[in-house]
């Protein structure tokens, strides 16, 4: 079974785990990992890849601005904004 | 034992469509803070990207432009990071399957061309912009350029200098302008280069390479490559190791630091995109792509030296951009006679006095068809060469036509034999002495009566002509 690095795991997707969630969630995530990996044992020689399972054509949009200015609308469920910008914890290289 | 250095660069160039790569907002540089976002491009759950296919085909013809391979069907993945401009958590991009791969660039160098390889093309997405500035214990997100197209040309590791790399970059720009794919502003970030750079030495295998981020001046670029080679030299030399890690270039420092905070999230969990499926193209669609490209830059250079007979520095200069291109072309047109004349004018005589101005060529208030109306009055000899700059002066500030202005500020030049005979005699008269020593063998007095029929008819006689009658009348 693939051991999972729970604590990397997490820190790559920022989310803060407890001692004891991280407990639950590693063997459960290593878990779901190896019922996937099942599929490596399958035969696939003379199989073509594919690149997405639905045998579908791209959507396509030609270039034309169909977008209006929906700032405060879409801006309302920000937790900060300020003079139209959101407004976050600070982050800097 | 000498050094070598390897760069590899990736550009990361705008597309220029009107609407974004994924969704209908408009893509206007300069417009107030998130004006032009849409729950698509915030990065809102159950929204779907729909590709501007416009952004498709641009990337396309680029390729194309490069001599590359286009991929008929090429994939979207994401590419997986945590940052507040990239509102989804991801940007969409291609990884192993890009639109182009395979393409190359030929680069002036001193003794010739060389040959850059470009590994491939993709399409990808912009991040938003984050402002750090004068805020304390925040930033500020603006998303307007979130979802705005992109495409990143990857080269091979085939430049060996700073001049090379810039070369390459200079090269790059020129063309994505000509194929009108870009407005590669460098200064809105249009155009911007991350430089991945290494030392070894001489016939040893690669050193570990450092990536220098987003530059987005050939100025700058050219210091941070010069300062990173050095850089790493020294490390080296002092028996230390290259680590491998991005950096960034601070202009203001002139130097280089870390970025490490890069370095542990450097786990980008690429997967395949699942809300878009392949894009495929058509070899017929591919074709009439190609069948649009307009004349190449390299190409154009070569037809102005053959069909104008410009030299390859003029027909250089004239070909830097599309428009100066065409308005070469224009003018030429319109003063068939001389195309040189007009290659001479235009570089020395106007883009001069517009550079002096601080104006484009397309600000220019001397249109190529009053250009050539001056370069006709030249080329039949109304105006001499000197009057025609003082023409062209008054022209950069008025809209008259060079006829007019000739006719009211009386600048027709004098080629009338009779009138310039009149004056010849009227100065002989007048020097007696100089005319003896002429004639006793002074052949140098001969500028002096130049000088003396120019100043009489108060620099409207045709000098040619003055000094042809001059020789004949003082031999008396």
């Amino acid at each position: 079974m693939m051991d999972i690095d729970i604590r990397k795991v997490a820190m790559l997707s920022r989310i803060r785990l407890t001692d004891d969630e991280a407990a639950e969630l590693g063997p459960q995530l290593s878990n779901i990992i190896g019922y996937v990996e099942q599929l490596g044992a399958v035969d696939t020689d003379g199989v073509e890849p594919i690149a997405h399972p639905h045998d579908i054509a791209m959507p396509q949009r030609l270039d034309v601005v169909t977008n209006v200015n929906r700032r405060e609308a879409l801006q309302a469920p920000a937790p900060q904004t300020e003079s139209g910008l959101y407004v976050v914890p600070k982050v800097i290289e | 034992m000498s050094w070598e250095t390897v760069i590899g660069l990736e550009v990361h160039v705008q597309v220029n469509t009107k609407s974004k790569q994924f969704c209908g907002c408009s893509t206007e540089f300069g417009a107030e803070p998130n004006t032009q976002t849409c729950p698509v491009c915030l990065g809102m759950p159950g929204q779907l990207p729909v590709l501007n296919i416009e952004a498709a085909r641009k990337t396309v013809l680029t390729g194309l432009a490069i001599n590359a391979d286009i991929n008929l069907i090429s994939k979207f993945d994401r590419k997986n990071y945590f940052y507040p401009d990239l509102p989804k958590g991801y940007q969409i991009t291609q990884f192993p399957l890009p639109i182009v791969e395979h393409g190359y660039l030929d680069i002036p160098v001193n003794d010739g061309e060389k040959r850059i390889g470009v590994t491939r093309i993709h399409m990808e997405e912009d991040a938003g912009k984050s402002m750090h500035e004068g805020l304390d214990g925040v930033s500020h997100i603006d998303l307007n350029r979130s979802g705005v197209p992109l495409m990143e040309i990857v080269s091979e590791p085939d430049m060996a200098n700073a001049d090379e790399a810039i070369a390459y970059l200079k090269q790059l720009h020129q063309l994505v302008c000509f194929l009108d794919v870009s407005g590669a502003n460098m200064e809105k970030g249009q155009f911007r280069c991350d430089a991945n750079v290494s030392v070894r030495r001489s016939g040893e295998p690669l050193g570990t390479r450092t990536e220098m981020k987003n530059m987005n001046s050939f100025r700058f670029i050219k210091q941070a490559i010069e300062y990173e080679v050095n850089r790493q030299i020294e490390i080296i030399e002092n028996g230390g190791a290259v680590v491998q890690e991005s950096r960034l270039w601070d202009s203001v420092k002139n130097e280089s630091r870390s970025m490490r905070s890069k370095e542990e999230a450097h786990d980008y969990r690429y997967f395949p995109e699942p809300d878009l499926p392949p894009l495929r193209f058509t070899q017929d669609e591919v074709d009439a792509i190609r069948a649009g490209m307009p004349e190449l830059p390299g190409q154009l250079r070569k037809r102005f030296e053959t069909e104008f007979g410009l030299s390859p520095y003029d027909a250089d200069v004239l070909t830097q951009t599309r428009e100066s291109a065409a308005w070469y072309e224009s003018l030429a047109a319109a003063h068939p006679a001389d195309p040189k004349r007009c290659a001479n004018w235009m570089i020395n005589e106007l883009l001069g006095r517009l550079n002096e101005a601080g104006k484009e060529l397309a600000e220019s208030p001397v249109s190529s068809q009053r250009l050539a109306g001056l370069l006709e009055r030249v080329g039949d000899h109304t105006i001499s060469g000197k009057a025609a700059k003082d023409v062209l002066d008054i022209m950069m500030e008025s809209d008259d036509d060079a006829d007019t202005i000739i006719e009211t500020k009386g600048l027709k030049q004098v080629s009338d034999t009779g009138a310039i005979d009149a004056i010849i005699v009227d100065v002989m008269a007048a020097n007696p002495g100089q005319v003896e020593g002429y004639r006793g063998g002074k052949d140098k007095l001969l500028g002096f009566f130049v000088g003396q029929v120019m100043k009489a008819s108060r620099g409207k006689a045709n000098p040619g002509m003055v000094n042809q009658r001059l020789k004949a009348l003082l031999k008396g």
